[in-house]
């Protein structure tokens, strides 16, 4: 409950733009292909974007580009009612993205890797940090190196870090892909715990996403 | 797994950072200060990569006496020089890793992404590089200059040129490794592109430790290696990021 009032408060303190990520007219070139035409998107806080589509069809890219590691050519990007063009390092400190590969270094533990991915961001305490790992059901491999980790595993150790970062915005790359059963429920959860929260997220996947369809609106790319 | 949640979630705050505010938030020193302890602990769990550098500088110091004469009289006029030369090689050597494995795996785009200034994060990778190559080399080369027929008196000069010249060879060196990250095998446009930038170092390295050699003052040119350290210091951690940001596109 101290969690709606705490998201009140914020709502409060903001009354006018408004709250979440929208994206206007995004046209990006890879080179010669013309990948997002004219793309836009609005997702408010406690609210869920699947991007769908095609292989090739620009789900990446445009992930990306939100996040602002690729400049479109032309088109806005704007956070909580801000162009993210003003301050990228504030908008970057509230977002976390996980691509198709875990970013983990093959020869610090599952653990090491959380400590030092997210604690260049925030604090975090050990209690905090086996706590994540607990949940997403590393406790009992998180001292192995990430090299003799599985897909899977690394995929999980991710998804301790969107719990560890509290960040208001995830943007996902394929979520589910490589989790057995209970894992794809487990990224439903949190996807969901994350709406609850307050929290938005981007998910690119052309799998179906384990959240309850009220709160997911989709967008479909079309390969150009 | 249903009741789990709960207990994860309670021992995290609970509201989320917006990312205005810098209660919660890391400061840009604690974070330089994980990259650079990070990148100190993954070059020990992989010590190989540590030693080659330094076992190429032995080498080719090594090589001189054989090509040249085993006279320590001949050795000793061009000591400095090949002190020099072999130090800029085996440091170009070691560029190569500076950001590979980063790039390859996630973490740069991580540190990109973490919405700390990448200049001083850049800053923090180049110090670790430097205390895991540059500052090793300007240990062993004292060794190597004795073996190469210095007096021992130049012992202290020869080390302090190399510890200030090699802090500058990093600094210059991770401009080139940020710039050729995007390209596939890029060890060759990296000496390419490092080595001619990499001249004014050897230039005044050098002439500081044939100084220190001859028992000759070296604080003018050890003032202008410290110069181009300082130079270095100031621009190349923002010329790095800006570089690795484009190779992120």
């Amino acid at each position: 409950m101290a969690r709606g009032a705490n998201l009140m408060n914020l709502r409060d303190s903001r009354p006018m733009s408004h709250q979440g990520l929208e994206a206007e007219n995004l046209q990006l070139w890879r080179g010669e292909r013309h990948v997002l035409r004219g793309v836009g998107f609005s997702v408010e806080r406690g609210s869920c974007l699947h991007v769908t589509g095609a292989n090739g069809a620009g789900k990446t890219s445009l992930l990306r580009a939100a996040c602002g590691l690729l400049h479109p050519e032309s088109g806005r990007l704007l956070w909580n009612g801000q162009d993210v063009a003003a301050d990228p390092p504030a908008f970057h400190a509230s977002l976390l993205y996980i691509g198709h590969e875990a970013p983990l270094k093959a020869d610090l533990s599952a653990l090491e890797n959380l400590r030092y991915w997210i604690g260049m961001r925030r604090r975090v305490s050990a209690s905090a940090l086996g706590a994540a790992l607990q949940r997403v059901g590393a406790a009992a491999w998180s001292d192995r190196p990430a090299r003799t980790l599985s897909a899977g595993q690394k995929r999980r150790v991710a998804l301790a870090a969107l719990s560890l970062a509290l960040v208001p915005l995830w943007l996902l790359d394929e979520p589910t892909t490589n989790l057995d059963g209970e894992g794809q429920r487990l990224v439903g959860s949190l996807i969901e715990e994350q709406l609850t929260r307050g929290g938005l997220v981007l998910a690119a996947t052309h799998h179906e996403l384990p959240v309850a369809p009220a709160r997911v609106r989709r967008l479909e790319l079309t390969l150009g | 797994m249903a009741e789990l949640p709960q207990s994860a979630l309670a021992a995290a705050p609970a509201s989320l950072d917006t990312g205005g505010s810098a209660g919660e938030g890391t400061p840009v020193l604690a974070a330089a200060r994980l990259v650079l302890l990070r990148d100190l602990t993954l070059a020990f769990r992989r010590s190989g990569q540590l030693v080659q550098p330094l076992a190429f500088f032995a080498i080719v110091t090594m090589l001189f006496p054989l090509a040249i004469s085993p006279e320590l009289a001949r050795l000793r006029e061009v000591a400095a020089g090949v002190l020099w030369v072999a130090a800029l090689l085996a440091s170009l050597l070691a560029l190569e890793f500076l950001f590979r494995d980063d790039a390859y795996d996630g973490t740069l785009e991580q540190y990109a992404l973490s919405g700390q200034p990448l200049t001083g994060l850049m800053f923090a990778k180049t110090a670790a590089h430097w205390l895991l190559t540059g500052l090793p080399l300007a240990l062993i080369a004292p060794l190597a200059a004795l073996s190469l027929g210095a007096p021992p008196a130049a012992i202290p000069g020869i080390l302090a040129s190399l510890v200030v010249g090699t802090v500058a060879l990093s600094l210059i060196g991770s401009i080139g490794a940020a710039l050729t990250l995007g390209i596939r095998r890029g060890g060759v446009l990296l000496a390419l592109l490092t080595l001619p930038l990499s001249l004014p170092v050897l230039i005044f390295g050098a002439r500081a430790s044939e100084l220190a050699i001859r028992g000759e003052s070296i604080v003018a040119p050890l003032e202008l290696l410290g110069a181009l350290a300082v130079l270095g210091i100031t621009l190349a951690p923002l010329a790095s990021a800006a570089a690795v940001r484009i190779s992120l596109e």
